[in-house]
């Protein structure tokens, strides 16, 4: 009746839906990741190393964060704004945008990667009208990874905007606070949190995508091709051991920045209790 | 000025900074979000209807819709039952390494959609850990619709169980307790008293993971082989007739999904809302514990 | 139905919940637990229920060992603190669970139409059949809580803080209710409480805990009156304490002699006089032993008694309760030096 890891209870059923999560999860996520792992193992480090830090693998790393970094950056600030607009003013059609908002998640990426490039090639809606080439650049890239990165932020933000008392800000204009300090200093500092913490997201987000930068991305090696694609053609090619490499990389990228917004998140729910 | 408008200034802006605000907000959501959405339907459509109509009823095309349906009917009903599982076990009981588990769970939404289909082509594939056991006895994951599934399953895995758990966890036990006081059974208790008070979170948790279901791209590209009529899902299609320059065509599909995306923001709004009255309200009765 | 409850105990890892608890609860009578919270006495009831498992003792119900037995099997009825009404049934549904999930032995339909609408009945509560939880108020929702408890015919009613989350009118209403709706049932019950007004007001016999141990239990006079412990003296109710010697027979209070009656006890170094504020009364003269000189510090006469605040000459500050009479006759002023004197008190050894 008593295991030293569990605590007692009257409820009954654990055991089933323990050992049935357990192996679930075993077997369709934690076997399969393990499986990369070891394949990986059975190269030699020369090998393993050689893969990933060739000349082509590196480009595809720098554009991957690079672009990642900058979509990250303009979703977090957008993010904001979006997350302000809906949540303390009213306007026309504002439920139909808080919905809107969610598109990102819902569209199938391969849908928004072609819709994307339609718009902004240099035939299309946007690319005709500016004097520079957006699709198949880095720029394109960047677009799309805004795209798919707009929720996170505003979804993160949001609940917590929401949960700022009104007094707390009266408080402050009472104190003689003009908008902009009590925006600074009361408003900011309790999302702050949750600004950073939707950043990690729309990032971690980005690095791996794939769907809708494939289309816009023109796919030069060395200028325009991301880690995932390089993946995909190593695959192509049957080389097995190269897309093994670049996968154990960015799994342990992606492991150490759901890491990251793990702890992120326990700071911000800290904070906010506090 | 009336007191009022001076305790209006006080907590909000003036009104031309509010509607700059809005403004930027707008544009910046039309541009990036609206636009793609207006492109779909556009380009879809730019070939005229006859044209869209074919392109969504060619027997490839309905081969793609109905491998999509049939990945999503066996991926869901799936990743439900885990979900529900998990969330019972998680929510209902305290145990050491909780954290770790509710991290593992999420662990398949930090993977790059690409990587999600490798490492299923790692362990099924030809060259993989069970490759030549599986041809031995002639079974194929990859490049078939099993291993299209197994990719499926593993991008939606955490979408139930996450929205399930926090419910739960606010909901707490002393119904459940209760009913067991009262002579219920565990399945009695289950069935009658936690299902009933987790339905929308679960409705909910099914409306988002059927969306992916639908929509994954990276990972069932991975697995798929690429076989038209046989392997490929609507957003395979997709991809293939835009590379073939069939873009009104690949738009006319495209616009489906859409349609299905749609469909989802829609179910979500309309269901978000009962999840949130459901999680207040458990949040609510926890509030006067800790008042007493 | 009587319960024994003998050595039990309940750790939950280095912290020991219930530690080597005897109990009889008698058949029929309606049993406070009363502590602090932590005291133990939630998981106690909760031990009581089946819903939790001590590591050692045991209970029989009716002489019957139950210790092993699972919740449904106990048959007891249970009111959570928070109620745990079923929040998506109606007032009429959660009546009916109980009845509705038996296996063997399910009443017929219209026998559990006539057995909720009896219990709605007693419970006063006929109109609200067709409302959810949501829709009611906890004065309410306590009265559905304890109406499903009951449907189930169970052998012993356990109530955790039944009145806890409730205002304070509300609270005493309902307490009330409750003890006249036990005389009608004369279930045998047993309730949590860590309001010692409540147990007083309602049980018919209070058990008082602290820190997992049972310090005294005995009628509400006995507990108020005759104390076992400085700790029940200090729970029930407010109390001065003051610090002292005993020596042949009599306390001294910084050397202010004190007669003890009653058994008086051994002479020690040191010990406690423990004098509630209503035994305290307050005096123009020096009235020979008993009685010591304070200044007042602040009268409160808003209220059925009159609170007079008073410092010591050593500065300690002591509470009495004066009736109005008392205080029309004294008419204490701020500032004033007075006497404070008692016949009774209590003494323990520190």
């Amino acid at each position: 009746m008593k295991i030293g890891w569990k605590r007692w209870s009257v409820l009954p059923g654990f055991g089933l839906a323990m050992g049935y999560t357990l192996t679930y999860l075993s077997l369709l996520v934690l076997i399969p990741l393990a499986g990369t792992f070891l394949k990986s193992a059975t190269l030699t480090w020369p090998e393993f190393w050689e893969t990933i830090t060739s000349p082509r693998a590196l480009a595809s790393y720098r554009v991957t964060f690079g672009t990642s970094l900058v979509a990250a950056l303009l979703n977090a600030v957008s993010g904001l704004l979006v997350a302000w607009v809906l949540t303390r003013y009213r306007f026309f059609g504002r439920r139909f945008v808080d919905a809107l908002v969610d598109l990102p998640f819902a569209l199938p990426t391969a849908v928004a990667g072609i819709a994307l490039t339609a718009i902004y090639a240099p035939t299309g809606w946007v690319g005709k009208l500016v004097p520079f080439k957006v699709a198949f650049t880095p720029l394109g890239i960047t677009i799309a990874l805004v795209f798919i990165g707009v929720p996170f932020v505003v979804r993160t933000v949001q609940p917590v905007l929401e949960d700022i008392e009104p007094e707390l800000e009266q408080v402050a204009a009472s104190l003689g606070a003009n908008r902009w300090q009590t925006f600074t200093r009361v408003v900011m500092p309790a999302v702050w949190p949750a600004v950073l913490t939707g950043f990690a997201l729309s990032f971690a987000r980005a690095v791996g995508e794939y769907g809708s930068v494939i289309f816009i991305a023109g796919n030069m090696p060395m200028r325009t091709e991301i880690t995932p694609l390089l993946i995909v053609t190593q695959l192509e090619q049957y080389n097995y051991a190269g897309a093994t490499s670049l996968a154990v990389a960015m799994l342990v990228v992606s492991f150490g920045m759901l890491l990251t917004i793990n702890a992120l998140q326990w700071w911000g729910t800290r904070r906010h209790l506090a | 000025m009336t007191p009022q408008q001076i305790a209006e200034r006080a907590t909000t802006e003036p009104r031309w900074i509010r509607w700059t605000l809005i403004a930027l907000a707008l544009a910046f959501l039309a541009l990036f979000v609206g636009l793609p959405l207006a492109a779909v339907f556009v380009s879809a459509l730019s070939k005229g209807w006859a044209v869209y109509f074919a392109a969504i009823t060619e027997p490839v095309a309905w081969a793609a819709i109905k491998l999509t349906l049939l990945t999503a009917a066996i991926a869901v009903p799936l990743n439900l039952v885990f979900g529900v599982a998990a969330a019972w076990a998680i929510a209902k009981f305290e145990f050491r390494g909780k954290q770790v588990l509710i991290t593992l769970i999420d662990l398949p939404f930090s993977v790059s959609p690409v990587v999600s289909g490798l490492i299923y082509v790692l362990i099924f594939g030809l060259q993989g850990w069970l490759g030549p056991w599986l041809q031995d006895h002639d079974i194929t994951i990859i490049f078939a619709v099993p291993g299209i599934v197994l990719a499926t399953v593993f991008v939606t895995f955490p979408f139930v169980a996450r929205e399930l758990i926090p419910l739960m966890i606010a909901q707490g036990t002393e119904e459940e307790e209760a009913a067991l006081t009262l002579g219920a059974s565990g399945w009695q208790t289950f069935w009658r008293v936690t299902v009933p008070n987790i339905k929308w979170g679960l409705l909910y948790g099914v409306i988002l993971c059927n969306a992916r279901a639908m929509g994954e791209f990276g990972a069932v590209s991975v697995v798929s082989g690429h076989i038209r009529g046989l392997t490929n899902t609507m957003t395979l299609h997709v991809e293939i007739l835009y590379n073939e320059y069939q873009t009104a065509a690949a738009f006319a599909v495209a616009s489906l999904l859409t349609l299905l995306a749609l469909v989802t923001l829609a179910a979500k709004s309309a269901v978000e809302w009962r999840v949130r009255q459901q999680l207040k309200a458990a949040r609510h009765s926890h509030d006067e514990d800790l008042l007493t | 139905m009587k319960i024994s409850v003998q050595n039990l105990t309940k750790p939950f890892g280095a912290f020991t919940a219930l530690n080597d608890i005897n109990l009889e609860v008698r058949s029929g009578e309606l049993l406070a637990l009363l502590g602090p919270s932590g005291c133990g006495k939630t998981t106690l009831l909760r031990i009581l229920s089946g819903l939790e498992f001590a590591d050692t003792g045991h209970i029989l119900f009716d002489g019957e060992d139950a210790t092993t037995q699972n919740v449904r099997a106990r048959k007891v009825g249970f009111v959570f603190q928070h109620y745990a009404l079923f929040r998506h049934m109606t007032v009429f549904e959660n009546i009916a669970f109980g009845l509705r999930v038996r296996r063997t032995g399910r009443p017929s339909r219209r026998d559990i139409h006539a057995r909720v609408e009896e219990l709605l009945k007693l419970v006063k509560l006929e109109t609200l059949a067709s409302r959810f939880p949501s829709q009611l108020s906890g004065g309410q929702r306590q009265r559905v809580a304890l109406a499903r408890a009951l449907a189930v015919e169970p052998r012993v009613l356990l109530l955790d803080e039944p009145f806890g989350a409730l205002d304070a009118k509300v609270r005493q209403e309902l307490r009330r209710w409750l003890r006249r709706l036990h005389d009608e049932v004369h279930i045998t019950s047993v309730f949590v409480t860590h309001d010692q007004e409540e147990a007083l007001e309602v049980a018919d016999r209070v058990v008082v805990m602290n820190k997992g141990q049972i310090e005294q239990v005995g009628t509400p006079e006995e507990v108020y009156h005759h104390p076992a412990s400085p700790f029940v003296c200090d729970f029930l109710g407010n109390v001065n304490l003051f610090e002292c010697r005993i020596h042949y027979g009599q306390a001294y209070v910084h050397d202010v002699p004190f007669e003890l009656h009653n058994a008086p006890p051994q002479d020690a170094q040191h010990a406690y006089v423990y004098v509630r504020p209503h035994q305290l009364d307050i005096q123009r003269e020096l009235g020979g032993p008993n009685s010591l000189p304070a200044s007042v510090r602040l009268v409160n006469t808003a209220g059925a008694q009159v609170d007079v605040e008073l410092l010591t000459e050593w500065g300690q500050i002591v509470h009495a309760r004066i009736s109005h009479d008392r205080h029309r006759a004294v008419r204490p002023q701020v500032g004033q030096t007075l006497f404070i004197a008692t016949k009774e008190m209590k003494v323990f050894h520190a």
